[in-house]
């Protein structure tokens, strides 16, 4: 595979045609712009969704895709650019206007859809309640012949037994088949599905393949977005990848899966020649054995050896969030056992994780990291207060020598380490994050995303200390969606895919192709 | 980006000296308003008569201070409060034992209410606002099952027709009416609570994980922190203080009254989020608890010193509390870390 030059971008976007060249789009956007404030979100996206084929639409965090499909489904009235139902010029304003063109939406939050506290029947029924055709004051038992009809053209066998239930009491799979059925009971030209298999197993997302393809023998157009590449291939007759706002690339079936995921990254995928001294660690650190991560993931077994930075790439929804805070006791793995030098490790909680020196740098920083108006010293000492105090008593001059070290070892750009980290900049915070873990000499540092929202500079910083860390002798392991952030910092590759190992390998050994090639691999 | 800094305004240097000592400002004037006007009002017998009803009210804010530091809020001080009451004379009255026995009583009830509010909490998953409510109910109710609703008082004949073998000993009675040279004993154990609430607070490794679970109790359990045992103790130290509260104020009236108590929740929590717009810091602590509990004492002994009924009281306390949350919500730049968990 010859390495593909970035797309320069402005490039507009094409149009995909019809491979059989038949009929014109059921729907189609042209040239749709939508700005939030002086931030530009979609930048003239045209798509064409044809009718019995499903489209699928990829794109990274941020690209625009829920932006999208909130201008399909009414959410946004004040976008840019025209919607053409049927060859006729349509306004889509509100969810109503887009229902009355034929086009349903199932978004992704099933609990921001389903309406708690009300029966299945009841939830069922419940687009035409609020429009008004069926009678608001109405008994239940009234509503069942027609939510039982609404059930059964999705092919719910569901009894009067389950109709009359409370919604929660439906699991996840039933309450987002009851959200497809209610979205059919509509008869849609257009069915948007948000990523409809996230919370489902694998005979659950069997279960709604097989509706979407039945749909789609009815002639029904589907836009499918998701994350998993190996849905893609399985359902979809079309390819779109949203990146930064446009369409950067289509495609029809058979896909050319590597060359979707380069679009959908973006420039960051260029082969640069990379300066990295590789270091290779011989002392296993952490030994996984048959980890399962998600429900419907294999287990996987690998071992995480010191002296090394392992990098783990993955597209959004690989596991690799799910690997890091299970190591550190934040969650729970679904199955498996792990060893940390051989010994067996089961963190109960995070301070299991704590006290054998196994650290983590959460993806989330504002959510998961940061204590509002905490200065840099308190953040810093947080999780080594018992080195901070004599007999529960802090004292203030060990904290502050903790918060100065942390402070001008990382060249923190702060007033003092009073300072509050919530009035730093994101690059800075982050040093403060990653740094009070690495002043106190970590065993194992799990890095979750670590260069998000980090200007260069500091991004820069904490992948040489990363490395400093490692070549001391510690196991330091990087989780990223960015192949390039991972080139940068790793001696060691793993490529996950839908919770399992695609890829092992050391980084001078293997190019970006292969890496992308893998990260689209599917099981 | 050039970064380019500019000294604070004027109008905001203004702005953060209200914040930081408008309250104590608001105090002292009142203070001084009192004293000046109030002949009665700046001697020292009705200071610390003022300062022994400000205890109660001051030693049950603290318990709810803590609760308020974990993110939470203990709806069942009040309660605890009226249990303690009830357990104390029960004890002397009931069984005849020592005033110290029935300290013992006291406390163990209160731990055990804690430990209650803890498990529904932290174990249970119920939030706090609505276990503490429950819990609230259930001990008002339940305390009135042993005495068939009936107040506790020497000399009161019991269910099998028997006169009640004991009576207040007069050790016990001495927790409210002793003193320590001149200063009335209840006084004391305020000043030495709030001593140890701050010490605790602001100086020890569990007041600062308290802080941390309440600030972010995800950033904190990621950093390695025990949140729902940090959540726990805070509900435990809680019903402790209510439970000394109560000692106080059964010690006080001299008998089970089944409604003491019931009136303290309120005030309580008030004077804590009184105590948060202290010095600025728009966060629970202990000065600030005792301070607000002094503000609403002035200014009741004021206003009862000018001639208002005491029906005019709850007005009183209500203004100084949204005087109070003036200053922190409406005129501070500091945005108010009182977040309670949901």
């Amino acid at each position: 595979m010859s390495p593909n030059p970035p797309e320069p971008s402005g490039t507009p976007a094409t149009e995909p045609t019809d491979p059989d060249g038949q009929l014109p789009p059921v729907l189609e956007l042209k040239d749709i712009t939508m700005s939030f404030g002086s931030n530009e979100v979609l930048k003239g996206v045209t798509v064409g969704l044809h009718a019995g084929r499903v489209t699928a639409l990829l794109g990274a965090n941020g690209a625009g895709k829920s932006t999208l499909i909130k201008v399909l489904s009414g959410v946004y009235p004040s976008h840019g650019g025209e919607v053409v139902v049927a060859g006729v010029s349509a306004t889509i304003d509100s969810p109503m206007t887009a229902a009355r063109h034929g086009v349903q939406t199932v978004h992704q939050r099933i609990d921001e859809s389903i309406v708690p506290g009300l029966t299945v029947a009841e939830n069922l029924v419940f687009e035409e309640v609020v429009r008004g055709e069926v009678p608001r004051v109405r008994s239940l038992r009234k509503l069942l012949p027609r939510a039982r009809e609404i059930a059964t053209t999705l092919g719910l066998d569901w009894s009067d037994a389950v109709l009359t239930k409370d919604v929660f009491e439906l699991g996840i799979a039933d309450s987002q088949m009851l959200l497809l059925a209610r979205a059919l009971s509509q008869r849609p030209r257009v069915l948007v599905l948000d990523e409809p298999t996230s919370t489902l197993s694998a005979s659950e997302a069997e279960r709604l393949f097989a509706l979407v393809r039945r749909l789609c023998e009815e002639g029904v157009a589907v836009l499918y977005v998701t994350h998993r590449l190996s849905e893609v291939r399985e359902l979809a007759a079309d390819l779109v990848v949203l990146r930064d706002g446009r369409i950067r690339s289509s495609q029809h079936a058979p896909f050319d899966m590597p060359a979707a995921v380069r679009s959908m990254l973006g420039d960051s995928v260029v082969d640069s020649g990379h300066d990295l001294v590789e270091q290779r660690g011989t002392d296993v650190a952490l030994s996984l054995r048959g980890v399962q991560l998600m429900k419907r993931a294999e287990p996987i077994d690998v071992d995480l050896r010191y002296g090394e930075v392992t990098g783990v790439v993955g597209l959004i929804g690989a596991g690799k969030s799910e690997l890091a805070r299970g190591i550190f006791g934040a969650d729970r793995f679904l199955a498996g056992e792990v060893t940390l030098d051989g010994k067996p490790y089961r963190p109960r909680h995070t301070q299991d994780a704590v006290a054998n020196g196994v650290y983590l740098v959460p993806e989330d920083r504002a959510a998961e990291a940061m204590l509002p108006g905490w200065s840099l010293t308190w953040t810093a000492t947080l999780p080594f207060l018992r080195g901070v105090s004599r007999l529960g008593v802090l004292a203030r001059r060990k904290e502050q020598e903790v918060g100065q070290a942390v402070l001008s070892d990382f060249g923190i750009v702060a007033t003092s380490a009073d300072q509050p980290v919530d009035s730093l900049s994101g690059g800075n915070q982050q040093k403060v994050v990653v740094g009070r873990w690495m002043h106190a000499g970590p065993r194992v540092l799990l890095l979750d995303e670590p260069f998000r929202g980090v200007d260069i500079g500091a991004r820069g910083d904490i992948s040489r200390r990363a490395r400093d860390l490692a070549a001391a002798g510690a196991c330091v392991v990087v989780m990223s969606s960015d192949v390039e952030e991972i080139r940068e910092i790793a001696d060691r590759i793993l490529v996950m895919v839908e919770g399992e190992l695609a890829l092992d390998a050391y980084t001078t050994e293997i190019d970006n192709d292969a890496i992308v090639t893998s990260m689209s691999e599917v099981a | 980006m050039p970064e380019v800094q500019h000294g604070p305004t004027m109008a905001i240097r203004i702005q953060d000296a209200v914040v930081k000592y408008g309250f104590i400002a608001v105090t002292v004037i009142l203070f001084v308003f009192f004293a000046a006007t109030e002949p009665a009002f700046a001697t020292s017998q009705s200071m610390f008569s003022m300062l022994k009803f400000a205890s109660v009210t001051a030693i049950l804010g603290l318990g709810v201070t803590f609760t308020m530091v974990v993110g939470g809020l203990d709806l069942s001080i009040g309660s605890t409060a009226g249990l303690a009451v009830q357990l104390a004379a029960m004890t002397m009255v009931f069984y005849n034992l020592t005033g110290i026995t029935a300290v013992v009583a006291v406390l163990l009830g209160g731990l055990g209410v804690g430990l209650l509010n803890a498990f529904l909490i932290v174990v249970c998953k119920i939030p706090d606002l609505l276990a503490t409510l429950g819990v609230m109910f259930v001990i008002q109710g339940a305390k009135l099952i042993p005495v068939s609703g009936q107040s506790v008082s020497s000399g009161m004949v019991l269910r099998d027709g028997s006169v009640a073998p004991g009576s207040f000993t007069s050790d016990f009675l001495k927790i409210d009416r002793g003193s320590v040279g001149p200063v009335p004993l209840p006084v004391v154990i305020m000043l030495l609570l709030v001593i140890v609430s701050w010490f605790v607070l602001s100086r020890t490794t569990l007041g600062r994980l308290m802080y941390a679970v309440g600030a972010n109790p995800e950033a904190a359990r990621l950093a390695g922190v025990r949140v729902g045992l940090y959540r726990g103790l805070a509900y435990v130290i809680s019903a402790l203080f209510a439970s000394v509260g109560g000692l106080i104020l059964v010690s006080r009236i001299g008998q089970g009254d089944v409604n003491a108590g019931s009136s303290s929740l309120l005030e309580a929590v008030a004077v804590a989020l009184v105590g948060t717009s202290v010095l600025g810091l728009a966060k629970p602590n202990a000065w600030g608890t005792l301070l607000g509990a002094l503000l609403v004492g002035i200014v009741l002994t004021g206003l009862t010193m000018k001639g208002f009924q005491y029906y005019h009281q709850d007005t009183a306390k209500g203004l100084v509390l949204i005087v109070a949350l003036l200053f922190s919500f409406t005129i501070s730049r500091r945005k108010v870390r009182y977040t309670p968990a949901t």
